[in-house]
């Protein structure tokens, strides 16, 4: 895999996960008690052993920059090759719209990097792959370009690029649908290409007038390319709306999924924060839930994810919530289907409640 | 290396031969502690913290799990272009090899790194101490007082006092007299195996001290009662705070158990925080049918019975209608459904069977040592 270098496309449009990414873009959303979404896609390159990854900023990057730093805890600050960050071109520079033109003007980067093939892939995907035998896969269907999807297993909304491949693997219709279906193939915006055809396809539909590298320069030119797809039978998760989320970080609740993304041989990695293990006092009530370090629960916790840090005082219940890092909720409180972002205080016996199919949002730093 | 003003020096070479079955194949800086730590986690963090940014570990007994765990100092950010951490086991020269005699002899084979740091000041420190102290403040009343050499000192318990190194001072701190556990102690100042010398004076007394036959190189036994009888500047520096050695099985267990007080004596979440170097885990899982109470537990385990009065480390795994109380489990240790664990510490990765039970009691705690299995037709006490 060293012949490999890894992009993670960070210009997801984040419409639907609006009060959440407010601050910040959706690849750095706090996810699983510790991690940020961009941890999942990050450390299966690394643990796929990839050396060299170039990171497209959004247009917010303050906290994926403050979170990635130097990717020392990637194993990515290195003498040769390690983390590097594409920003986006200055609006003079281009007004066009779509993720195409970072791509295009960054080409540099591509052309400059020694590995021999491109891994792209997006931050907001909860899921965590072994590159490695994608790359064996690419190299025996002699693709050019290599796709990864997940047989859906129910129907959900939301705007997902659906495949149709032969025995194969070789894709034979590929188009964005409004939802998916029962059995759908849905991509999980992973793409392996040859560097040589990712640098003549970037250019080619960027100057004649592309805005979108996936609908621009691959659903719309797929004929002119050999296009296979691998499936991936593991956990995945696409993080596009606040619903999405919610039940991705309650999917962590069932252990088999725990297990099978974080407990396995390949570790997800993430910035170290030194925080102490979780204290359980005299009066706590703690169920089904998964609870990071730092945290001093004192009250009833149930079906819950507690970030770091989080303060659960006396009388408190807490019910199908994400409470995220150094939220404080005060005695004899109740909060049930919410989700609360960093910093937020709950003070003595308020009572906050969202409906069960649609969490109630307390934005960052609010005190209540 | 760029000049440093204080250099410390941590002993970690130590067998902690009276934490029986937990040293058997780590040395006891290496003992995990507190529910994520090392016991080394803490005076690597107060250098860290305290700006000092060049530390020797001597190391002897045992080092693999302590080197690895140490690694390039980062987790400590330790890991610095001039400084950082050095680790420093004993080496052989031209006409042989020698293992530390004792702690001064052990800070003598590394005279040579002292003289390249070249340093106003020496710390030394010992890996075997629970405390957080900054140390900088012990350095500052070192230079106030023109010492030579200052020992910081912790009142103890009276009752308590002949188990220690007394120190006895004047009114200014200065030491008078050193007693080695004395059986009528004529102060409360027990001696916290921490000292700050002028380095050229330490260079001259271990040079001396190396050249005694009859010395035991020992800074407690050797170098701080002759550097006395020659009327050396000698001066305490009282701490004030939580500060336990967690030499013996009883100690290290009632350590980990202070930290679950309500209002815990030492808080492991005070103003500074303590460093450590831990795998990436995720946060720990409690299951729907699992009672967790006055309890620490860390990342990656997984809880699915009964835990309380215990701290839990990394990656434990407790099964369904498991009990677990009054215990210490090290990480990576599986306790299978049904066991139960009671008054026990169980070292790193081990294995209690389905229905198995480990008990001890207070003043006899159980102790199941690294990679070993309970069975449970084995079950009831093991060899503390």
């Amino acid at each position: 895999m060293k012949d490999v270098m890894g992009i993670i496309n960070l210009q997801e449009d984040n419409k639907l996960i609006r009060e959440l990414t407010d601050k910040r873009a959706v690849e750095s959303m706090p996810f699983a008690g510790r991690y940020r979404l961009i941890d999942f896609t990050l450390s299966s390159m690394v643990n796929s052993g990839i050396l060299n990854v170039g990171v497209m900023l959004p247009d917010k990057p303050r906290s994926v920059l403050d979170h990635l730093r130097s990717g020392k805890d990637w194993d990515l600050a290195r003498r040769h090759d390690g983390l590097f960050y594409l920003p986006s071109p200055s609006e003079e520079e281009s007004i066009r719209k779509g993720d195409l033109k970072n791509f295009y003007h960054n080409l540099d980067f591509f052309e400059h990097s020694s590995q021999k093939y491109v891994l792209l892939t997006s931050g907001s995907f909860v899921y965590n792959v072994d590159f490695s035998q994608m790359l064996r896969f690419h190299q025996n269907t002699s693709a050019d370009i290599t796709m990864v999807y997940y047989t859906a297993k129910e129907e959900q909304p939301g705007r997902n690029v659906v495949l149709e491949t032969a025995e194969n693997g070789l894709v034979t219709d590929m188009a964005e649908k409004p939802a998916i279906y029962d059995d759908s193939k849905v991509a999980m915006n992973v793409y392996l290409i040859e560097k040589r055809i990712f640098v003549e396809l970037v250019r080619y539909t960027y100057e004649h007038g592309g805005q979108d590298l996936l609908m621009d320069g691959i659903i719309r030119r797929a004929n002119e390319y050999n296009i296979y797809a691998c499936e991936h039978d593991g956990y995945v998760a696409h993080v596009d709306s606040t619903s999405a989320y919610y039940k991705a970080n309650m999917d962590l609740l069932q252990p088999e999924v725990w297990e099978e993304l974080f407990m396995g041989s390949n570790s997800i990695y993430t910035k170290g924060k030194d925080e102490v293990p979780v204290q359980y006092k005299e009066t706590a009530k703690v169920k089904n839930s998964l609870i990071a370090n730092g945290c001093v629960i004192r009250g009833e916790v149930e079906n819950s994810i507690l970030f770091r840090g989080v303060t659960v005082g006396k009388g408190v219940k807490i019910k199908n919530s994400i409470i995220m890092q150094k939220c404080d909720i005060q005695d004899d409180s109740l909060v049930e289907n919410v989700i609360c972002d960093k910093n937020v205080v709950i003070s003595k016996e308020k009572w906050l409640k969202g409906a069960n199919n649609y969490p109630l949002i307390i934005t960052k730093n609010v005190v209540i | 290396m760029r000049k440093t003003e204080c250099l410390a020096m941590i002993l970690a070479g130590g067998q902690g031969s009276r934490l029986g079955a937990l040293t058997k194949k780590i040395a006891k800086p290496a003992v995990p502690f507190g529910g994520k730590y090392r016991i080394i986690d803490f005076p690597l963090s107060n250098c860290a913290n305290s700006g000092i940014d060049k530390v020797g570990v001597l190391t002897q007994y045992r080092p693999l799990e302590l080197h690895n765990y140490l690694a390039s100092g980062s987790a400590w950010d330790l890991d610095q272009k001039n400084g950082g951490i050095f680790i420093l086991p004993p080496y052989a020269r031209e006409k042989g090899a020698d293992w530390y005699q004792g702690t001064a002899d052990a800070i003598y084979q590394n005279l040579n790194f002292i003289d390249l740091a070249d340093p106003e000041y020496v710390l030394i420190l010992s890996g075997d101490h629970i405390y957080t102290m900054d140390y900088s403040w012990m350095l500052e009343a070192h230079k106030m007082n023109k010492a030579e050499a200052t020992i910081g000192v912790i009142e103890v318990p009276w009752e308590e006092a002949p188990r220690f190194g007394i120190m006895n001072t004047d009114k200014t701190g200065r030491i008078e007299e050193f007693e080695e556990k004395p059986a009528k102690p004529k102060s409360n100042l027990a001696s916290m195996g921490i000292y700050v010398f002028n380095k050229n004076f330490l260079k001259k007394y271990l040079e001396e001290d190396a050249k005694d036959e009859t010395s035991s190189h020992d800074f407690g036994k050797n170098i701080i009662p002759k550097m006395l009888k020659d009327k050396a500047r000698l001066y305490s520096y009282a701490f004030e705070g939580y500060w336990k050695d967690v030499g013996t099985i009883e100690s290290l267990w009632q350590a980990n158990m202070d930290l679950l007080q309500d209002q815990p004596p030492f808080d492991l979440k005070g103003e500074k925080k303590i460093y450590s170097s831990n795998e990436s885990m995720p946060p720990h899982y409690i299951g729907p049918d699992a009672k967790v109470k006055n309890s620490m537990i860390s990342e990656g385990s997984m809880v699915l019975g009964e835990v309380e009065n215990s701290v839990i480390f990394p990656g434990v795994r407790i099964g369904k209608g498991v009990k677990v109380t009054n215990s210490v489990i090290m990480p990576s240790t599986v306790i299978r459904d049904g066991a139960v664990v009671d008054y026990a510490i169980l070292a790193q990765n081990c294995e209690v069977a389905a229905g198995a039970k480990v008990t001890g009691q207070l003043g006899a705690i159980t102790v199941v040592a690294e990679g070993e299995t309970v069975e449970a037709e084995a079950s009831g006490k093991q060899a503390g």
